[in-house]
């Protein structure tokens, strides 16, 4: 018997010896809320992203990479007037039309120095300090939403779960198998031989939940995903690996948003799922309207595109959260890119976002506003709108946010009305 | 006690137990494992395989006909289809001129670290080539990555920590990983001739190598550096290059080769951790590692991450210290360090403290079973399934090396399936009851013992045994 029949056979026996309590598939919440993180690992470059057309002092910095207003040759896509879309971003546009985009610029997490390490490490962790905790703020957030009870709350598309979704709260992790399948006698002795081993029993009955979650898909995206012909999507820690020619990016993304949709279109799947995407820390050659940064979120758009195919009637009950760990000096450096930077947008996208909207308390670009005479100032702590999204949309109790999830954090004061009530 | 040593030595220091190596390693895992520091470096002598400057002044001239195709291609008065052939066949050239250097140079590392009898020294080798990361996701760094680890790390690996830090950073492959081959001092002799053109363009430093450098190379992320230090430094090293890497001012010198360029090189003194370096051109980064190499923070960084990767995920921290005194006492000599590693009393008490990596997993299994390596993608196959593709970190600061990095369910599944194809395909070649206490010796439980002695089959056998929570960890 193939793995993934046998499989379907525990689902139906859910609460049986193999599967236990683990898996116990009742949806007890009545919203629907679904949340798509995904990690922009390398510091996207939001001046590039979002670029700030109509401040003055944008086109000297950028120089021949400044992207130009509206309507020009290579010109940005409009959004309102001052700020535009780089613009590889035609479905995000699309996006912000419809009122189902919502872009924050000049944001920071409460993180100040420049290694990426440390940078994603408070991104992920959710307190002000790099390794302050071992646990990420999203899963301790779904241990306190409400209707997470018995079941796999979220799940990262990749082998390995990235530390912003560790934690108390049960999680999995799925990715396409290239290998054959095991036989029901021998999953069921090493269910026995991981018994007294607290990690790989866990473990073992989590990949088990997982692929009994996506055989039940049966829309059939994720049994789709023949194990010969599935290309290589991600690496180990789960990362995309968009540092190639564009169309395989494109492929990579489109293979890892099937899988999220896979799992978050279904009734008794996980409800958040988190991916990432590297490729971004665009120290050289970054280029402008076109070149390697353009590809690079040439093939983020199409992902999200599809992703919003896939996602069907989910998409309305959706948010994609797009964040990464800072940003990029407002000056372009001597090699045509740019170094490691504070400030930098996040993007809210999804049926279930009040959109149209750049929300931003410009601080400007003049040398004067420069944080430390080279990066774009934080005006709006990213802490602020993770606590909106987390207590608007799913649910989790203000009290808890600022106790649990993102301790220390007074000064970030929720920013509400993200999220369409 | 003493058995559970040599499981400790030939899995935790080494790359997983060869059938017969327990029994060799005999009474005490420390001498076999300091026997193994007393021979020469671990040099990779393969005539088939390249140097870094070989390949990279092939693929130097091969852009060249690239470009000079594309040219002809615009040129040609009717372009159309036959013009979008040579575009497309050109962007596949460099991808497939590299291709192989990579299989080849996978293939030669992953039969070292099969057959070798110096398996700490293997291990130690793959720590700093991580240690140094570069990742074949950049261009030209998959045609660079294998020569980069037998050129830079090799010959030092039992060396100095300041010889091996110097010969990674003036490396080709590290310089173009990090972009530090086109950085420019904004008052160099070439910038300002540019900039007196009629079109002038700026040129000036990129920081991404003087960075990583101080965080990731030496003195770690707290190491008491700042942005000022990052610039300052940054600007010491203008003119680290490579020959005949482009044209204008990075035009000229051998091809593939390091060169210092005097001309791209910031001129005057500079102050990097409160230390001023005088003008000496090139001389002035050498010193400014050379103290980086001796810096109290450097050999705390260093301590810290050996003892992570020998000892635990979060290691006891007076073994740091002592690692660190180590380091410092000797000048950086790595195997005085490596030696006060194998008597750190806490590397031997807890015997299955560190979760393999993928590639360690791969590695045991390949010595355990006494597979042989075929050449080329099926080296790499596994590695890439189990999600750790050789020399492909994906950034600078290399693989992680903790547990809740690697132990994902997906992940757990991905090694069982392989467990499973591997037993699959030896069928009753091997005999896994036998192996056990051969691979596992004393860390081997009754768990694993009776479900490998009680398989349905010898190839269920062989899945139990690569499955078991002692083979899943080290």
């Amino acid at each position: 018997m193939q793995r993934r029949e046998f499989l379907n056979l525990g689902t139906l026996l859910a609460g049986g010896a193999l599967l236990t309590s683990r898996v116990a598939f009742a949806r007890t919440d009545e919203r629907r809320a679904r949340l798509v993180l995904i990690i922009m690992r390398g510091a996207l470059d939001g001046l590039a992203a979002v670029p700030p057309y109509g401040d003055r002092d944008y086109a000297a910095l950028r120089g021949e990479f400044a992207l130009r207003a509206p309507g020009e040759a290579g010109g940005a896509l409009p959004l309102d007037g001052f700020f535009g879309l780089h613009p590889s971003l035609g479905f995000l546009q699309e996006c912000y039309a419809a009122r189902e985009l919502t872009v924050l610029h000049a944001l920071a997490s409460p993180y100040r120095e420049r290694s990426h390490f440390d940078g994603q490490d408070v991104l992920e962790n959710g307190s002000p300090r790099a390794h302050a905790l071992t646990t990420g703020w999203l899963n301790r957030a779904l241990a306190q939403a409400p209707g997470q009870a018995q079941r796999e709350a979220g799940v990262a598309l990749g082998q390995n779960v990235p530390l912003v979704m560790r934690g108390p709260a049960e999680v999995t992790s799925w990715s396409a198998s290239k290998l054959g399948a095991l036989d029901e006698d021998t999953l069921a002795r090493i269910t026995d031989l991981y018994a007294g081993d607290p990690l790989l029993s866990v473990r073992f009955a989590d990949a088990l939940a997982a692929d009994a979650i996506a055989s039940a898909d049966r829309a059939g995206s994720l049994a789709a995903m023949a194990p010969d012909t599935a290309p290589r999507a991600m690496s180990a820690a789960g990362t995309l690996q968009p540092a190639r020619p564009a169309q395989a990016n494109g492929a990579r993304y489109a293979q890892v948003v099937r899988a999220a949709a896979g799992f978050l279109r279904q009734e008794a799947g996980p409800r958040v799922a988190v991916f990432d995407t590297t490729g971004w820390d665009t120290h050289a050659n970054e280029g402008a309207a076109a070149g390697q940064l353009a590809g690079r979120l040439s093939a983020l758009d199409s992902g999200l595109a599809t992703l919003r195919q896939e996602l069907g009637p989910v998409w309305s009950d959706t948010v994609v959260l797009l964040v990464t760990e800072f940003g990029r000096t407002a000056a372009i450096n001597g090699t045509r890119g740019t170094d490691h930077g504070t400030a930098t947008v996040a993007l809210l996208v999804g049926g279930a976002v009040a959109g149209g909207r750049v929300i931003a308390d410009w601080p400007g670009l003049s040398a004067r506003a420069l944080y430390q005479g080279r990066d774009l100032a934080p005006t709006l702590d990213l802490r602020s709108v993770l606590k909106g999204v987390l207590q608007e949309h799913l649910l989790v109790p203000p009290r808890e946010l600022e106790r649990t999830v993102f301790p220390d954090s007074r000064t970030a004061r929720p920013l509400t009305g993200l999220v369409r009530t | 006690m003493r058995e559970s040593f040599s499981a400790i030595a030939a899995n935790r220091f080494g790359l997983g137990a060869r059938p017969g190596e327990l029994a060799a390693i005999a009474a005490d895992g420390r001498d076999w494992l300091k026997a193994q520091l007393r021979a020469g470096p671990p040099v990779l002598s393969d005539p088939q395989l390249r140097s870094s400057q070989e390949t990279l002044a092939q693929a130097q001239k091969l852009r060249q006909e690239i470009r000079a195709q594309r040219k002809s291609a615009e040129g040609a008065t009717a372009p159309g289809k036959a013009g979008a052939d040579v575009a497309a066949a050109a962007a596949q050239a460099l991808p497939q001129f590299l291709r192989p250097i990579y299989l080849s140079e996978v293939t030669a590392r992953l039969r070292a670290a099969v057959a070798t009898e110096r398996p700490l020294i293997e291990r130690l080798t793959q720590f700093w080539s991580n240690h140094f990361a570069v990742s074949v996701d950049k261009q030209l760094l998959g045609g660079l990555a294998g020569s980069f680890e037998r050129e830079a790390i090799r010959p030092h690996v039992l060396g100095t920590f300041g010889d091996l830090l110097l010969a990674v950073e003036t490396h080709p492959a590290m310089l173009l990983y990090l972009d530090n081959h086109l950085s420019v001092g904004p008052h160099s002799q070439a910038a300002l001739r540019l900039e007196r053109r009629a079109q002038p363009r700026r040129l000036g430093i990129n920081e991404n190598l003087a960075r990583e450098i101080l965080e990731l190379h030496t003195l770690g992320v707290g190491g008491g550096y700042t942005q000022a230090d990052v610039t300052a430094f940054a600007e010491v090293i203008t003119g680290w290059s490579i020959g005949g890497e482009g044209g204008g001012p990075f035009a000229g010198g051998e091809p593939g080769k390091f060169l210092f360029r005097p001309e791209l090189h910031e001129p005057g003194a500079k102050r990097v951790l409160g230390t001023a370096y005088a003008d000496g051109g090139y001389g002035q980064g050498v010193a400014v590692l050379r103290d980086l190499a001796g810096h109290p923070s450097t050999a705390r960084f260093i301590a810290l991450k050996l003892a992570r990767h020998f000892i635990a995920d979060d290691p006891p921290p007076q073994a740091v210290g002592r690692l660190a005194r180590a380091f410092t006492g000797s000048g950086g000599d790595l195997p005085t360090v490596y030696r006060a590693l194998i008597d750190s009393r806490e590397a031997w008490v807890q015997p299955l403290a560190k979760y393999k990596t993928p590639s360690d997993y791969i590695i045991s299994g390949f010595r355990g079973l006494t597979l042989p390596v075929e050449a080329g993608q099926p080296a790499l196959t596994p590695f890439g399934v189990l999600g750790q593709r050789v020399w492909e970190p994906g950034s600078p600061a290399g693989w992680p090396d903790r547990s809740a990095d690697w132990d994902g369910a997906s992940a757990l599944m991905k090694r069982i399936e392989w467990a499973d194809a591997l037993g699959q395909r030896l069928g009753n070649r091997r005999d896994a009851a036998a192996l056990a206490p051969q691979l596992l010796g004393a860390n081997l439980g009754a768990a694993t013992r009776s479900a490998v002695a009680h398989a349905a089959s010898a190839a269920q056998a062989v899945t139990l045994l690569l499955a078991a929570p002692e083979f899943m960890r080290r």
